[in-house]
């Protein structure tokens, strides 16, 4: 064997590989094929495009804005004002029942959550709770990282610092008498962050922990007091606050406030009547030319409503479908001859 | 160590500077000085033998290395970028990430260059501690010392088979005439031997060989990296000089052979050497593609800075139209906003950051790794290795494998190139008579039969001839008897024997023409000795015994590497006995081994069989035991000649197959046996040996007899022609010129090389030629125009020649060169044909070989002056332009070839002719310029290089290819009968002028398009992944966010989408090689633009435009308005992405292989695991994004996957589209499919045509 091999050193193996003759396979569009092909594509584009469109008619949403820049509108005065926790409602009737569950938004346009400054303006191991963050915030929270007397801000940054302020309460009037709808604002944030990403200081009382700190400029209480109602919801994992810090992807965005409890009345959504939105207004949104508002909602499995995905599919479905009809007319006309 | 002043260390260093730099060197022994410190020892000035070939040191390859590197234009954008990103203001991502990419760049090839580096190191120190004899006058004895040792002016000793560890100039040698044999492969690759002389007279030689007598001074040229040349002499005390040139010098890397001991000055020592100045490394060429690709990059740059344009002026206007201060808008650490204008500066440099993948930065270490592998298969390729010579094809140049997909014109050597070089004196004219040597031509003849295998015509041996003749009739009769069972051994034996250079049987024999050969008998009987009239037909074969540089060898003084090959017996009991190694054995001799696959029971029998399958084609070697050829014998059989070039070594034989046979060669004598048995000494005054401007040498002997001086001459028919005096033998020959003019005409006509050989008997007296001498002498020791000089003496001595004959010597077509020519013809390839013989032997050659065809219109261009030169050109032009014009021939092309000689060539070639030469040219199918010269070649094929600004490709393999092999865009050299000069200074070397069509036709259309592609997938690539972040900026405010998480979008960059496009530019098969071969058509897509043109660039641009629109709007549309957090955006567009970049390269690749499936689904897997892993781990690390959990909940969602889907279709819809309307295409084209036109059409749409094909 030793003497074969030797027998011309330099030869080339001749193998597949090296003498480039790898089985291969070489994708031959033939009528046959594409056609079908095609056909076949647009029927399942149809198919997807009708379900999207058809889940999508089936969702309901509400939307009222309470910016108050127009006269007529209910928060105008709290608009014009500066004043704190400036109250104004929200009137709205429903004709018919409001298929649950429903979600309870509050929406922000022009608003720039993805602004790249704002965006790194936090520290996620203050957030994580680690106490030593807590004396001395990473650089990466300034200016929001000590006040005007070093003092060290928790939590710090100008995405906490900038947290959506506004509340709201629903009630519902029948016949005459009021009903304070019931809203749930448990689990509203992702399960990663209430559990992993955000947690509070293992100090108890809370409080303690942020000894020596101040919360942030524009808050109106720290951390640890931001529900008072529930004393699990507060510090970091407050709900809303976890809700605000995942940051939206657009600058017209809505962020989930609550859910529509549902029980007793509401077990299947909300019923017909009328409704009024009780609004602390403490946010500004004139300063950015924004807008804001509340919507309520309820979800399909393809999550909002959204009409556009539907429409599209639906769209290149039948173009499929069209394309294929022409292929076969022109393949019947001109008889193309067996493909090789 | 004493102290010196610093002043006198710089003023010696100065010194030193000078001495180096002077144009001419004094070099003294240094034996005088042993001993003493360095600041006393004379050459203390010249670099000693120490070579050190690597780059870099030990302590400082990192900032070396960094240094070297950073030279790389690419390689400081990189680090512009970091510095940017150090930058706070304008910082986009964390400061270290952006280092990430630069180190893997920067250490990855820091790792090869170390390893690169590591290897040199080896050799080096190798080489350094090497043994060598050093002559120390302490000891009066050479010692042994390492090379390293060696210093310029000791004397340094080489035995037999040692490597020359220095430039030595030979002053003593152990053989008696002071000659010294070198074989110079290790250097330029030519086996045959070479032999050199000593200096004589510059010291004691006799009895012992004494350096310290040396006093003398050598004086020197500067070093130079010319081999064949050198320019010295040695000053004795007493003021005389004597004369060395490159045939006194022994050169660094030879090895002494035939000699048993020789001793030299060092001259030249370490990177002084000629060798090591002939070193340069590999060479570096810029390939069209890569000129091509810069351009490109130029446009990506632009593109870039618009984009960052765009994103600075838009950050201004959003920063412009706020009324107030937002909440989200965070002041810098200074708490102070930038004002809108300066925010928008910085954001420019931002941007740049954030969009500084769209310069494909990693483009140029993927075209490197696609070369590497395209080489990889292009040497691997089993149809370019040639069985003959077990060579494959050898790659020199490694970034131009892409040109070879686009040339144009091919300009082509005859001799070697299209031909064998395998020369067979074929046909002869003594005094006017002919002999046609019908025999040999009917040995020839069967040979051209394609069955008929070389060896089976030895086999059959002619019967030897009743008298004198050298063959041993029984050897033959044994050989008749086993021979034909053996085909194959005795085949494999000829091909062993071609270890020694011009030897193949072919070539060693020559059958006797019978009329000539009893001419010859009668007049050697007539006893020579006697007659004072020496017969002109002797003296016709005397010349060409005597009239060359051939060496003969003995078969007992074979140099080691054929010594094996003589005593195959030994040989092989010595491997029975020592089976172990065998291997190690094989290895260093392949190609002796084929004799031993046999079945082994032959081998056993070490008798007559094998014995006598040796003797065929003469092989003189194993004829005899060698204890018999011990003696040298005068028995011409175990003569081996060595020549220099073929032709040379045909006539050598040729001459010993009428019994003047070449027994030995010295620099001072030859001896001749003549068919009587006769041993002439003939002593050899001077050589003048061959040179291209002469196109003739000369032998000057004193004839031992007659003890005139007679000079032989040897050269080309015009050249001789030219020189011939009054006719010596007026009386008989009258006209003799005349006709054997017309002997070599009708000879070219046949394609027969030819050669006129001529002498002179010098009858002047001695003091005549004593001056002749002294000025000879003189022009060789001349330093400045000793070219000149030399050949004045040479022309002084060259004239009055008188006529002798002429010689035709056949050099046989390579096999498949008029296939090969056809195809490339085919392919739009313009074949020329360059070469220094005569035009007739060149048209005949150009019909042999396809280039010329019958109806062909050919034009002869001959003009001695330059206006009729001017006027054929106009006329020509005239023609060709009035052919066109004609309308009857719309559809017809004038197939109009060009015959052109080397003088009218130059007339063409000047300034204000060359245009009309240039447009004549471009109308031509082919053309032939004979006798030209070397230069005139390279001028050629730059003019048509420059002038029509096409792809040339230069194929020769003799050192006078050289020029024009540099010149062109691709040089091949063809590594055969010529030495290996051609192959040393070529891009690419094949053994074969056959294996051209796979290398262009294939492997050429593959490279190109392969690289072609893969290039513009990577705009593209790198483009629409880009633009997806920039579509994104609208909707941040401008303020360079990235919605991808940094590590994952250096990630998918880096390792992700790196391995398929490479894979794809190393293994995508357009078109099956088969295909290829068959339609030479296709290779046209390679041509001119070829595939990879402007518009083909933008494009993919274009395309990568809508593909990231598509991508970014797509969920940009259905997540409006939602609470989507911004990397739930973001991740999933970066899976998209991946998605549709991959599916875009699978439309563009042809073939699928399981290597392509395994990359492909492997890409993909490596993204989820790694992003899986990735958002898993990752919960507080890389600050800014949330990578946590993202693509895990996203994989939930069903939406993820409908607007996946829903994207990729989209996207790649215009490609359908494409294929629909290439679909159609089909249709109506089919028809018209051998239409070539169809063929050039869009890129995509051409690649699908070619489906119902492939």
């Amino acid at each position: 064997m030793v003497k074969q091999e030797s027998e011309s050193a330099n030869r080339p193996d001749n193998t597949a590989f090296t003498q480039q003759r790898l089985p291969a396979w070489q994708p031959i569009l033939s009528a046959g094929i594409v056609i079908p092909g095609f056909v076949l594509i647009g029927l399942a584009f149809i198919g997807i495009g009708v379900a999207l469109l058809v889940t999508s008619r089936s969702i309901q949403v509400l939307e009222l804005d309470y910016t108050g820049d127009g006269n007529g509108s209910p928060c105008s005065s709290c608009s014009q004002s500066t004043t704190v926790n400036c109250k104004c409602s929200l009137n709205f009737t429903l004709d018919t029942l409001f298929q649950g569950p429903v979600f309870f938004y509050y929406g922000l346009s022009n608003y720039f959550q993805n602004y790249r400054r704002y965006g790194a303006s936090k520290d996620d191991n203050q957030l994580y709770g680690d106490l030593s963050y807590f004396t001395s915030p990473s650089s990466s929270c300034s200016p929001y990282d000590y006040d005007g007397s070093k003092n060290p801000i928790v939590p710090c940054g100008s995405i906490a610092n900038s947290m959506f302020n506004d509340t709201f309460t629903l009630t519902r009037t029948v016949s005459g008498k009021t009903d304070s709808v019931p809203l749930d604002g448990k689990g509203i944030a992702w399960w990663t962050d209430y559990n992993v990403k955000y947690r509070n200081p293992s100090v108890t009382p809370l409080k303690n922990a942020f000894n020596g700190t101040v919360k942030p400029i524009d808050w109106a209480k720290p951390a640890y007091e931001l529900d008072t109602s529930d004393a699990s919801n507060n510090g970091f994992v407050n709900q809303d606050f976890l809700v605000w810090m995942r940051r939206a992807a657009l600058p017209n965005f809505r962020k989930l406030y609550r859910r529509i409890d549902a029980s007793g009345d509401y077990q299947n959504g909300l019923p017909a009547g009328n409704y009024t939105i009780d609004i602390t207004y403490n946010y500004p949104v004139r300063v950015f030319n924004g807008a804001k508002k509340v919507v309520f909602s309820n979800v399909s499995w393809m999550g909002g409503k959204n009409e556009f995905l539907g429409i599209a599919y639906l769209v290149i479905g039948s173009l499929c479908v069209v394309m294929s009809v022409v292929m076969l007319i022109v393949y019947a006309k001109f008889k193309f001859p067996d493909e090789e | 160590m004493t102290w010196r002043s610093p002043l006198a260390l710089v003023r010696d260093a100065l010194r030193g500077q000078r001495a180096r730099e002077n144009e001419l060197r004094s070099l003294e022994s240094n034996l005088p000085y042993e001993g003493l410190e360095k600041g006393k020892q004379p050459n203390r000035y010249f670099t000693s033998n120490a070579i050190k070939t690597t780059k870099y040191s030990l302590l400082f390859f990192i900032p070396m290395n960094l240094y070297e590197q950073f030279h790389r234009l690419a390689n400081l954008y990189f680090v512009g970028l970091v510095i940017l990103n150090f930058i706070p203001q304008v910082n986009a991502f964390q400061p270290e990430i952006a280092l990430i990419p630069i180190c893997v760049i920067l250490s990855l090839t820091a790792m090869k260059d170390a390893w690169e580096d590591f290897r040199r190191y080896q050799s080096d120190r190798k080489l350094n501690n090497m043994p060598c004899f050093i002559y120390s006058r302490k000891e009066k004895q050479f010692v042994e010392r390492c090379w390293k040792d060696v210093r310029v002016g000791d004397f340094v000793k080489v035995v037999c088979n040692e490597i020359i560890p220095a430039d030595l100039l030979l002053l003593y040698t152990s053989d008696p005439n002071g000659v010294c044999h070198i074989e110079t492969a290790n250097l330029d690759g030519e086996t045959n031997l070479k032999q050199r002389t000593a200096v004589s007279g510059v010291c004691n030689t006799h009895p012992k060989f004494e350096p310290e007598s040396f006093k003398g001074i050598v004086v020197c040229e500067k070093p130079n990296n010319n081999l064949n040349h050198f320019k010295g002499y040695v000053e004795k005390p007493d003021k005389q000089k004597v004369g060395a040139g490159i045939e006194s010098l022994l050169l660094r890397g030879c090895t002494v052979r035939n000699t048993d001991h020789a001793v030299g000055f060092v001259v030249y020592a370490g990177h002084e050497t000629k060798s090591m100045l002939n070193n340069s490394g590999p060479r570096y060429k810029r390939s069209k593609l890569e000129r091509r690709l810069n351009i490109d990059v130029f446009f990506c740059v632009i593109l870039l800075f618009t984009m960052c344009l765009i994103g600075a002026l838009g950050h201004y206007l959003w920063l412009n139209a706020m009324p107030v201060v937002p909440p989200y808008l965070v002041p810098p650490t200074s708490g102070q906003l930038d004002s809108p204008s300066l925010a928008s500066f910085y954001m420019f440099f931002t941007m740049i950051i954030l969009l500084q993948i769209l310069i494909p930065i990693s483009l140029y270490v993927s075209i490197e790794l696609v070369k590497i592998s395209q080489i990889f298969f292009i040497t691997n390729d089993i149809d370019l290795y040639d069985e003959e010579t077990d060579s494959r094809i050898q790659c020199k140049a490694l970034n131009i494998t892409e040109d070879l997909g686009q040339i144009e014109y091919i300009f082509s050597d005859k001799t070697g190139t299209l031909t064998e070089n395998k020369m067979v004196f074929r046909r002869c004219s003594i005094m006017g008579t002919e002999y046609p040597h019908k025999e040999n031509a009917i040995r020839l003849a069967v040979l051209d039969e394609p069955e008929a295998e070389e060896e089976v015509l030895f086999n059959q041996h002619p019967q030897p001839l009743p008298t004198g003749w050298s063959l041993d009739s029984e050897e033959a009769n044994a050989e008749d008897t086993h021979g034909h069972g053996s085909r194959r051994r005795s085949k494999v034996t000829g091909n062993a024997q071609s270890d020694v250079a011009f030897s193949s049987p072919l070539e060693t024999e020559v059958v006797p023409d019978g009329k000539l050969f009893q001419k010859i008998s009668r007049t050697s009987s007539s006893s020579l000795s006697h007659s004072q009239k020496t017969d002109a037909y002797l003296d016709f074969f005397l010349a060409l015994a005597i009239c060359n540089t051939v060496v003969v060898s003995m078969a007992t003084s074979q140099r080691r590497r054929v010594s094996h090959t003589n005593t195959p017996l030994e040989t092989l009991s010595r491997l029975m006995r020592n089976a172990g190694s065998i291997f190690k054995f094989c290895k260093r001799k392949p190609k002796r081994n084929r004799t031993f696959t046999e079945d082994s029971e032959e081998h056993f029998q070490p008798s007559g069989q094998t014995e006598g399958v040796r003797t065929t084609g003469l092989q003189p070697c194993s004829l005899h035991p060698p204890s018999l050829s011990d003696k040298p014998a005068l028995t011409s059989d175990n003569l081996r000649y060595e020549a220099e070039s073929p032709d040379e070594a045909a006539l050598v034989y040729a001459a010993k197959a009428y019994g003047f046979t070449l027994l030995s060669r010295t620099p001072d004598s030859v001896s001749v046996k003549l068919p009587s048995g006769e041993v002439l000494d003939f002593e050899v005054l001077d050589t003048l040996t061959f040179d291209s401007n002469r196109k003739r040498m000369s032998v000057l002997v004193r004839h031992p007899i007659t003890k005139e001086y007679v000079l032989y001459t040897k050269g080309a028919d015009f050249a001789i022609m030219e020189l011939l005096g009054t006719p010596y033998y007026a009386s008989i020959l009258t006209g003799q010129s005349t006709v054997t003019q017309r002997h070599l005409d009708c000879y070219a006509k046949e394609g027969l090389r030819t050669l006129c050989i001529a002498k002179k008997v010098q009858n002047h007296t001695e003091a005549v030629y004593k001056r002749w001498s002294v000025d000879r002498k003189k022009a060789m020791a001349a330093i400045e125009d000793r070219e000149r000089l030399v050949m004045d003496t040479a022309v002084q001595l060259e004239t009055n020649l008188t006529l002798l004959g002429a010689t035709g010597i056949e050099d046989r077509l390579q096999e498949n060169v008029p296939d090969t020519i056809q195809a490339l013809r085919e392919a739009g390839i313009k074949v020329w044909v360059l070469t220094g013989d005569k035009p007739e032997t060149a048209v005949n050659i150009g019909y042999a070989c396809g280039l010329l065809e019958d109806e062909d219109l050919i034009h002869t261009i001959t003009a001695v002056f330059q206006i009729t030169c001017t006027n054929i050109l106009d006329c020509t032009l005239e023609e060709v332009r009035r052919y066109n014009a004609d309308p009857r021939n719309v559809d017809t092309t004038l197939n109009m070839s060009l015959v052109i000689d080397g003088l009218t060539l130059d007339k063409a070639l000047s300034p204000d002719l060359l245009d009309r030469f240039v447009a004549l040219v471009k109308h031509c199918r082919s053309v032939l310029c004979c006798r030209v010269t070397p230069l005139q070649k390279s001028r050629v094929v730059k003019v048509i290089r420059e002038k029509l600004k096409v792809m040339t490709l230069a194929a020769g393999d003799g050192a006078n290819d050289v020029n024009m092999i540099q010149a062109a865009d691709i040089g091949i050299g063809i590594s055969g009968q010529e030495g290996m000069q051609a192959v040393m200074a070529s891009d690419f070397a094949i053994s074969r002028f056959k294996h051209l069509k796979k290398l262009l036709l294939v492997h050429g259309h593959w490279c190109y398009t392969r690289l072609a592609n893969m290039i513009i997938y990577f705009f593209y690539k790198n483009v629409a992944y880009v633009n997806l972040l920039f579509w994104y900026q609208f909707f941040c405010g401008f303020s360079a966010t990235a919605m991808i998480d940094y590590w994952l979008m250096i990630f998918f960059n880096l390792f992700f989408t790196s391995l398929p496009p490479i894979m794809f530019g190393i293994m995508d098969k357009d078109i099956s090689a088969e295909m290829l071969l068959g339609v030479p058509e296709l290779y046209k897509t390679g041509q001119g633009e070829g595939d990879y043109r402007f518009t083909t660039f933008w494009v993919s641009i274009l395309d990568a435009f809508y593909q990231s629109l598509v991508c970014f709007f797509v969920p940009y549309l259905v997540y409006q308005d939602s609470d989507i957090d911004m990397f739930t955006f973001g991740t999933p567009l970066n899976t998209s992405a991946l998605f549709i970049i991959l599916l875009h390269l699978s439309i563009e690749i042809k073939s699928w292989t399981v290597v392509h499936w395994i990359i492909m689904l492997g890409s993909v897997a490596l993204y989820f695991i790694v992003t899986l892993a990735y958002s898993a781990v990752c919960v507080t690390c890389n600050p800014p994004s949330n990578p946590y959990w993202i693509l895990q909940s996203q994989m939930e969602d069903p939406m993820f996957y409908l607007i996946s889907v829903f994207q990729l279709c989209l996207c790649l819809f215009p490609n359908t589209r494409l294929f629909v309307l290439d679909f159609l295409a089909q249709w109506f084209s089919t028809a018209n499919l051998n239409h070539p036109e169809v063929f050039k059409g869009n890129r995509q749409c051409s690649h699908s045509l070619m489906l119902p094909f492939s």
